[in-house]
């Protein structure tokens, strides 16, 4: 600034004018509304569509949801409550159907007074997805172990666990939250035990069956440790055969010799008592756990070099993606049976969750393939290059990218296969959807009610969905960070 | 449509069994539990309650040959079984007795490789409009929209009946009832039909039954029956006469509440055998001689199963009409026991 500049000025303001509000419409809710909802003619038309479409759909049917009825043991009852309180010709929501037949929706058939075993598994589920889910964040795992752990222990107090129990769940419960927070590699154990743990509890009977399925295991080990030395090929392979073999010949018998001298055994459930959402979830997640694992092995095994793996692996996606799930399900249900020697009681749930799962598998390898193709081929020459054998270069270099690019088809996939559990409704399994809602609208006291148990059903099972597809933008979140 | 090919693939699967599990009876008392395929749900005829105990019509059929060759009622397992996989369900060995209010047709019955062992229920096709459609006969539904439930045979009963009368129709597709009744309440047709029983039970759960009204035609004939496999007829014998027993125990006058008594003071004949008093029936289809009277103590017998599940007592309230007792101008007539 020159002194001549200077002295041209008439005027200098020597403080500073106090910053004027924003014009209105740049400003607030107005501002809001212009860059978001009419920032052009073609969104402006959009907007009025979509207020229009809101509008038709809310004055259609906030009556009937205003008027909602929670207190009544038939749905006649609820039509009278109806016309006394809003008038005659009034309708309304008679949710009281959910309220009465809460316990079946979620439970099934389940025996009354065991109801806190399908909860205590839920809540152990938790503890063992946590390690999974959220490896990296204690604070997270912290967060979902306590609110797990209150509720429910809450849950199984008010569902009159026994005593011993309690004790059990809480040992679990708050010992897993002390371990996460210091070594929550440790918790793994626990996940991989889980699912014996899972299906003693859902189906009880006697704990050394699963006991004995554990045996299995070990015998390999101890035979791969002994062989290690003399040759790791022979290892192997004895190390694989072992527990098929204990678990073919020997464990059933091994577990009622054991039931017979120390009984372990707790009320058996049969598979017919499951039903509504205990059924659907135990499929789901069973279906979950072991597609994607299969999943991608079946990738691999498609780009392998291997002809004859390859063209099994083609083979069999190619065969159970083109065949719809419901014929599985019926194979699984039906034609089954003909091929086994009469008088075999093969679960009707376990071959449906066969089913489903090697259903997913097949779409999941498709999903993961495609994560293995996106891959620059330069990482796989770097994993060569290293001197990494196969396995190792897969595991260490190739599939934690390949998994990270496929989440969202993988999510996909899972939440696929969760409503598509419903399906068993055709081989006479109570999902919530169908068979649980025609067999309540099968008691004289509920026939004739339709919307609500579709709509209660459908808002769990959003509910549901959506947990996985934001657990999943989480996970994609976390896994980007280090790019940016 | 690789369903359809595939339900064909197990109905020719289906043909073929059938010898293969010769011994039902050995294997219902090795296992110690009867197999019984029922409804996933049919109001009055099976439904599970809220602790999924298991009543109805058909149900108790099943409790009733339980009770027959196992001695207690409670000793079933109920298998419910959908439309479509009823029949495999049966011929595949996983039930060994279906009461699922299944028509009994020819093909069915040969093709299938089904024994109907009687009818529990005769049933008829009918039709159900609103009452300010004018319309008083199935005769003036020329060119309705009708609600029709798919892959039943009253889908065919429906093609045959309009066509036989000159008529035209327009089906609206529906899976089960339920939907029906709610395409039916939304206006999307002007009639629904299925069968009888079920029309009574719908329109009892309106809001409004008094504006509709079910048409006097019934346009076929729906007998209703339980099943077993083809090729064991010790095992169809053992289930047709436990129904002829609870058939013949309304005739004679037996009930659940008077049996003890009848049987050790009756004088007729007939009620002496069947409550195995005096000859030994039940040794003749590998059963002991109290077979028939348990059968009956399980829930009663015809007309008690008949009264409290589907007669004009229940919210369902329906006739006996053709279900009566022979005597009484019905179709119910038990063989002689003898």
């Amino acid at each position: 600034m020159s002194e001549t500049h200077a002295q041209t000025v008439p005027f200098v303001r020597d403080t500073m004018l106090p910053p004027a509000d924003p014009p209105v419409r740049e400003a607030g809710a107005v501002r809001w509304l212009r860059e978001n909802l009419f920032s052009g003619p073609l969104n402006t038309i959009l907007t009025l569509l979509g207020g229009l479409i809101v509008w038709f759909l809310v004055s259609h049917f906030w009556d009937w949801f205003a008027h909602s009825v929670w207190n009544a043991n038939s749905l006649a009852e609820c039509r009278q409550i109806i016309a006394e309180t809003w008038g005659e010709g009034a309708r309304g929501a008679c949710w009281a159907v959910i309220r009465e037949r809460w316990n079946q929706y979620v439970y099934g058939f389940y025996p009354v007074e065991l109801y806190w075993r399908p909860t205590m598994t839920f809540g152990l589920l938790f503890v063992a997805l946590a390690p999974v889910l959220f490896s990296e964040s204690v604070w997270i795992r912290r967060v979902v172990l306590v609110i797990t752990t209150v509720l429910t222990l809450w849950l199984m107090v008010a569902l009159g666990a026994p005593a011993a129990w309690l004790v059990f769940a809480a040992v679990v419960l708050v010992g897993a939250i002390l371990i996460s927070e210091r070594h929550p590699a440790w918790l793994l154990v626990f996940s991989i035990l889980y699912p014996l743990l899972g299906v003693w509890l859902l189906w009880g009977g006697s704990a050394w069956g699963p006991i004995m399925v554990l045996v299995g295991p070990v015998l390999g080990w101890i035979a791969w440790r002994l062989l290690g030395r003399v040759s790791s090929l022979i290892a192997t392979i004895v190390a694989l055969i072992v527990p098929l073999v204990w678990w073919i010949v020997f464990a059933g018998d091994a577990a009622r010799d054991a039931e017979s001298l120390v009984s372990l055994a707790i009320p058996a459930v049969d598979s017919d008592r499951f039903g509504g959402f205990l059924l659907s979830i135990t499929i789901g997640v069973a279906g979950i756990a072991m597609s994607l694992p299969l999943g991608i092995v079946l990738a691999l095994a498609r780009r392998s070099d291997m002809f004859l793996v390859k063209t099994l692996a083609v083979i069999f996606i190619e065969f159970i993606r083109g065949v719809p799930l419901i014929a599985l399900l019926f194979v699984a249900s039906l034609l089954l049976n003909y091929f086994l020697p009469p008088g075999t009681t093969f679960d009707i749930i376990l071959r449906v969750i066969i089913m489903v799962t090697l259903f997913s598998a097949a779409y999941m390898a498709e999903v993961i393939r495609g994560g293995l193709a996106a891959l620059p081929r330069g990482q796989y020459e770097a994993a060569d290059a290293l001197g990494l054998d196969y396995w190792k270069a897969q595991r260490l270099i190739v599939l934690p990218q390949a998994l990270k690019i496929s989440i969202p088809g993988i999510v996909s996939t899972f939440i696929g296969m969760f409503k598509d559990t419903t399906l068993v409704t055709f081989v006479g399994l109570y999902d919530p959807l169908k068979s649980m809602s025609d067999a309540v609208r099968a008691s004289t006291s509920w026939k004739g009610i339709y919307w609500e148990p579709y709509i209660f059903v459908g808002f769990i099972f959003f509910l549901i969905c959506f947990c996985m597809s934001r657990y999943s933008m989480y996970l994609e979140r976390r896994l980007h960070r280090d790019h940016r | 449509m690789k369903t359809s090919v595939f339900l064909g693939t197990v109905a020719a699967a289906t043909l073929m069994a059938g010898a293969g599990m010769a011994d039902t009876l050995a294997d219902v008392k090795a296992r110690g539990e009867l197999n019984c395929g029922v409804n996933t749900g049919l109001v009055g005829f099976a439904a599970p309650d809220a602790n999924g105990n298991w009543t109805g019509f058909d149900v108790d059929i099943c409790k009733a040959v339980a009770a027959a060759v196992l001695g207690d009622p409670a000793k079933v397992k109920y298998v419910p079984t959908t439309g479509q996989t009823r029949f495999t369900a049966l011929s595949s060995g996983e039930v060994d007795l279906l009461a699922r209010n299944s028509t009994w047709t020819f093909s069915r019955d040969t093709d299938l490789k089904l024994d109907f062992i009687g009818v529990n229920y005769y049933d008829g096709q009918g039709f159900m409009v609103r009452k300010d459609l004018g319309v008083t006969s199935a005769k003036e539904l020329d060119g309705a929209t009708v609600c029709i439930q798919t892959g039943t045979t009253t889908e065919l009963n429906l093609a045959d009946y309009f066509k036989a009368n000159n008529m035209t129709y327009q089906p609206v597709n529906i899976d089960s009832n339920a939907e029906g009744e709610q395409q039916y309440m939304a206006g999307a047709c002007d009639a629904y039909t299925t069968d009888a029983s079920g029309l009574a039970a719908t329109r009892a759960a309106f809001a409004d039954p008094e504006n509709h009204i079910i048409l006097p035609e019934i346009i076929s004939k729906e007998p209703l029956g339980p099943a077993v496999r083809h090729g064991d007829n010790n095992w169809g014998d053992i289930v047709r006469w436990t129904l002829y027993a609870l058939v013949a125990a309304e005739e004679y006058g037996i009930t659940s509440k008077n049996i003890e008594e009848l049987a050790k003071s009756s004088q007729n004949p007939e009620v002496q055998r069947l409550l195995g008093v005096t000859d030994d029936l039940g040794a003749m289809i590998g059963l002991d001689k109290d077979w028939a009277k348990r059968a009956i103590l399980a829930s009663g017998n015809y007309g008690e199963i008949f009264a409290a599940n589907i007669g004009e007592q229940t919210p369902i309230g329906l006739a006996r009409g053709l279900n009566a007792q022979w005597t009484q101008g019905g179709l119910m007539y038990a063989m002689p026991f003898r």
